[in-house]
């Protein structure tokens, strides 16, 4: 599997997703 | 009161100035300079960058990267515990804090000293500039990517934090 890294879009849509886990993890995990 | 009001303020101004600074270089690296490098060294004209733009950049880049951080330590204040905590209501800004330091490690630890291989400040074989420059790139890459949730969670998220539900 190629690495999203590599790729400018990749990065960028690597990055949206990960403020979606943080923000799920953030809203239901912390006080 | 009023004096941690103003540390407050001037540590907000600053960190913001850094902070911008910073992923401003940050993200000239990864959507401008990496480009241009590659068409660059195929006409021979990579020595410019390499020379004379990218050592310039990599010094405003890394120490911005330190303001930022200390600036953003100073704005947490007595709260910076609680922040890397993630707890008492600090949680989302506590997030962005951990993000911005891991980020700050990556220029230091991984993109700087690699960075110095690849554009000869310290000696190195052809084999360990490849290395390096792969090295180099993944961090950069990497920060990139951290660098689209710190803004969530540094500025929207906060602004907005009743919006979303943070």
């Amino acid at each position: 599997m190629k690495n999203p890294l590599d790729s400018l879009w990749g990065t960028v849509i690597a990055g949206v997703v990960l403020t979606v886990v943080l923000y799920v993890f953030s809203k239901n995990f912390l006080g | 009161m009023e004096n941690i009001d103003f540390v407050a303020a001037l540590s907000r101004w600053f960190h913001f100035m850094a902070g911008v600074m910073w992923i401003g270089l940050l993200y000239y690296f990864n959507f401008i300079q990496v480009a241009a490098l590659k068409n660059a060294a195929a006409d021979g004209t990579a020595g410019g960058i390499t020379k004379h733009v990218a050592p310039r950049a990599l010094l405003f880049f890394r120490w911005a990267a330190v303001l930022t951080w200390i600036t953003g330590a100073a704005l947490l204040g007595p709260l910076f515990v609680d922040a890397f905590l993630l707890r008492n209501g600090m949680g989302p800004i506590g997030i962005g804090a951990w993000l911005g330091t891991i980020m700050l490690f990556n220029v230091w630890v991984l993109i700087w000293p690699n960075q110095k291989k690849i554009l000869g400040m310290v000696q190195a074989s052809d084999e360990e500039k490849n290395t390096a420059r792969r090295v180099a790139f993944l961090a950069s890459r990497t920060n990139t990517m951290l660098s689209i949730p710190l803004l969530f969670f540094m500025a929207g998220g906060m602004s907005h934090r009743a919006l979303f539900g943070l």
